[in-house]
């Protein structure tokens, strides 16, 4: 199968999230699009890394993979305590910083 | 040969001064006697000097002291030391003579006055300022006590400041010796760029080999600081107003010491003007026009102060006159500032005790018929009056007539015209003196009812009295064998015998001053004898009187040339800075807040609007290196 099929649906994942993060208000459909566009972008490494024949992007994909772990824990604890707080978890509500 | 003692004659009364203004209310008892006290210490100092001097052949009588080590910059060394020589040694007994005998006059004159220890603390202030200006040993030091000078003069003008005129009187005569310092900081500077040093021992040793021009350059610029001390054309506006201050301080400052500093400053620099024919020149002329200034404007004064600070300033212009005539006229200048100290400051003195009888008036025309009540002050005031218009053989005749002399042998047109100047103010002299003694002592009373005039107490008749001893007695002493002139020698360069040639003899010379002066009495005699005096100034006067009332337009000139045009000046400054530099400043800051207050509203507060612009901003990255790399 042609590789270049690979990263059109990656682009199409990224597509997705990006256009997610900016359009919905629900932090948690947000921090879904963002988890997408990670993924995307993983898709994309690993399919350098065939076309490549080496595992420079696999390695990278698995990096990827820790660092949006880490960053599930922190958001996810972010998103609750906004939550548990202002008893809304839209993004547009937390501007207090605007004030 | 050096001595440890000079440091004593400035120190005693600084040390006295600061005590005075230190130690507040609780001095008022004894702050007087304290500031006499060191006055007459530092006079005993003097004379000791003074005998030790006379003990030393004539070639070593200069005394040094080095105090500390002023300034040391790379090549530019200045020691704080001070130097007593002939020249030194004559300011230094009158300033401590005359000053003492008028500490003693201030303690009755001001005994009534609630500020008399602070009147006191600034008159020791004064003279340590005025010793250390002639004894210091370089330009530098000098200018020490002349900028300490003109503070104590600017205090004791101001010194009744609750009145604002009186304050005002204060601000312009230091503004105007801030015209005259400007000149001496400037002649120091030209001085120290061209010769290296600015000691007189320095200067004098390098003079000759210092081109004409720096030379001239130099002596321009002390003699503007010259005029601005000693009141001289075209800085002489400020001793009529300075007449504000108490009288003792009139008689001290403005007619005995300080403004004879100017004549010391041209005298000790008399080998730079001797080497500038054309400073020296300008010397001259200055002099020759402010002796007839000051006498003309004295002439039409009725406030007895001023009249005798318009004859202050006529004889201070005959020795700058002298001075400015070379190495023939030095010690006459001296000779007549020495002589003119003790006449001048008598006559002072004089005027503040007729005004202490008088309840302060000033106005002569108030006055009259005052020999009856005021023997003493008549009598003093009297040998002073004689010995200012020169009548033989009071002292003012053996200097003025000096002067008149040199002045006319100074060759060809120059000496004729100086000459004639020099006789005419004579003249002048004796007919505004004259006027004074009659307005003041004779003819029929015009005072009002609430006047009492009565002699002064003994502590202010006494210095007068002394005084008066010295205007008679000191003209005599000092051309005893040319007892003075062989004095000055080596100061002011050896005296030059029978080079120059003689217009006329002086038996000649002295007779026509005589007429002059007899003619100038009788002009006198003649307007205020003979008619009676109106008790207020006349008005129907001519143009002429009343521009010599106005003290020949001085004020309206100043102020048309100096204070409007530098008034606008300060306007258009003003106007430029609060527009364009203020606009400058207040536009940054404008555009800073306008472009942040638009660039604020991009700032939405929304996490979408942020992500989105990311995106757009990753987006246009790509695409540009993208575009780039096609």
């Amino acid at each position: 199968m042609n590789s270049a099929n690979y990263l059109y649906l990656s682009a199409l994942l990224f597509t997705i999230g990006a256009v997610g993060v900016v359009v919905r208000r629900n932090a948690i459909v947000v921090f879904m699009c963002v988890e997408l566009m990670l993924n995307a972008a993983n898709l994309s490494f690993v399919t350098f890394s065939r076309i490549n024949g080496n595992l420079d992007g696999q390695v990278v994909a698995f990096f990827t993979m820790v660092v949006a772990a880490c960053e599930v824990v922190v958001g996810l604890a972010i998103i609750v305590t906004i939550y548990r707080s202002r008893r809304s978890a839209s993004v547009d509500d937390a501007n207090l910083l605007k004030r | 040969m050096t001595s440890n003692l000079i440091v004593y004659l400035i120190a005693i009364p600084l040390f006295s001064s600061a005590v005075l203004l230190l130690s507040g209310r609780k001095a008022n008892k004894w702050g007087h006697l304290l500031g006499t006290l060191a006055s007459a210490s530092s006079f005993g100092v003097g004379g000791y000097l003074f005998t030790q001097m006379l003990a030393q052949p004539a070639e070593e009588r200069a005394l040094t002291q080095k105090l500390f080590s002023w300034i040391n910059v790379g090549s530019f060394n200045v020691d704080a030391s001070l130097l007593l020589d002939q020249l030194s040694i004559c300011f230094v007994l009158l300033i401590t003579g005359v000053g003492t005998l008028i500490h003693i006059y201030s303690i009755s004159y001001m005994s009534h006055d609630l500020d008399r220890r602070r009147f006191f603390a600034y008159l020791n202030l004064f003279i340590a300022a005025m010793l250390l200006l002639v004894l210091g040993d370089s330009y530098l030091n000098l200018y020490v006590g002349w900028e300490g000078v003109g503070l104590a003069s600017y205090l004791l003008i101001g010194f009744w400041n609750q009145k604002p005129t009186y304050a005002t009187a204060a601000k312009k005569a230091f503004v105007m010796n801030r015209v005259g310092d400007l000149g001496l900081s400037l002649a120091i500077m030209i001085a120290f760029a061209s010769m290296g040093t600015v000691s007189f021992a320095g200067i004098e040793e390098a003079a000759p080999k210092a081109s004409t021009t720096t030379l001239t350059a130099i002596g321009i610029m002390l003699l503007i600081a010259a005029a601005g001390k000693s009141a001289q054309f075209p800085l002489q506006a400020w001793l009529g107003d300075a007449m504000a201050g108490p009288t003792p301080v009139s008689a001290l400052i403005h007619a005995a010491t300080m403004v004879t500093a100017g004549v010391y400053l041209i005298t000790r620099s008399n080998f730079i003007f001797d080497a500038a024919p054309t400073a020296q020149l300008l010397v001259v002329i200055v002099g020759a026009i402010t002796l007839l200034f000051g006498a003309v404007v004295g002439t039409a004064k009725d406030d007895i102060k001023k009249a005798l600070a318009a004859s202050t300033m006529s004889q201070i212009g005959y020795m700058i006159l002298a001075a400015g005539l070379g190495p023939v006229g030095y010690a006459f200048a001296i000779m007549h500032l020495l002589t003119h100290g003790f006449f001048k400051a008598g006559m002072f003195l004089g005027a503040g005790s007729v005004m202490h009888g008088m309840n302060d008036e000033v106005n002569m025309r108030k006055y009259g018929a005052l020999r009856k009540f005021m023997p003493i002050t008549f009598i003093t005031f009297g040998l002073g009056y004689l010995a200012i218009i020169g009548v033989p053989p009071f002292a003012g005749f053996y200097s003025k007539d000096m002067i008149i002399e040199t002045a006319l042998n100074a060759g060809g047109i120059k000496g004729i015209l100086l000459g004639s100047a020099a006789l005419f103010g004579a003249g002048l002299t004796a007919f505004y003196m004259t006027r004074v003694m009659i307005l003041t002592f004779t003819g029929t009373k015009r005072w009002d009812d609430e006047a009492h005039p009565h002699e002064s107490p003994i502590l202010m008749w006494l210095p007068m009295a002394i005084l008066a001893i010295g205007s008679v007695a000191s003209g005599f002493l000092f051309t005893r064998g040319d007892a003075l002139v062989h004095w000055l020698e080596p100061v002011v360069a050896p005296h030059e015998h029978g080079e120059h040639s003689e217009l006329l003899p002086p038996i000649v010379v002295s007779g026509l001053a005589l007429t002059i002066v007899l003619i100038g009495i009788s002009i006198a005699v003649m307007m205020y004898v003979r008619r009676p005096v109106a008790d207020v100034a006349p008005e129907n006067v001519s143009a002429l009187t009343r521009i010599v009332r106005q003290d020949l337009l001085q004020d309206v000139a100043n102020e048309a040339i100096f204070m409007r045009p530098g008034q606008a000046l300060t306007k258009t400054l003003i106007t430029v800075d609060e527009k364009v530099i203020d606009g400058v400043v207040h536009g940054v800051g404008a555009i800073a807040i306008g472009s942040g207050s638009e660039l604020r509203k991009t700032q939405t507060g929304y996490v979408r609007s942020y992500s989105a612009l990311i995106l757009v901003g990753a987006a246009a990255i790509v695409l540009g290196i993208w575009v780039i790399t096609q």
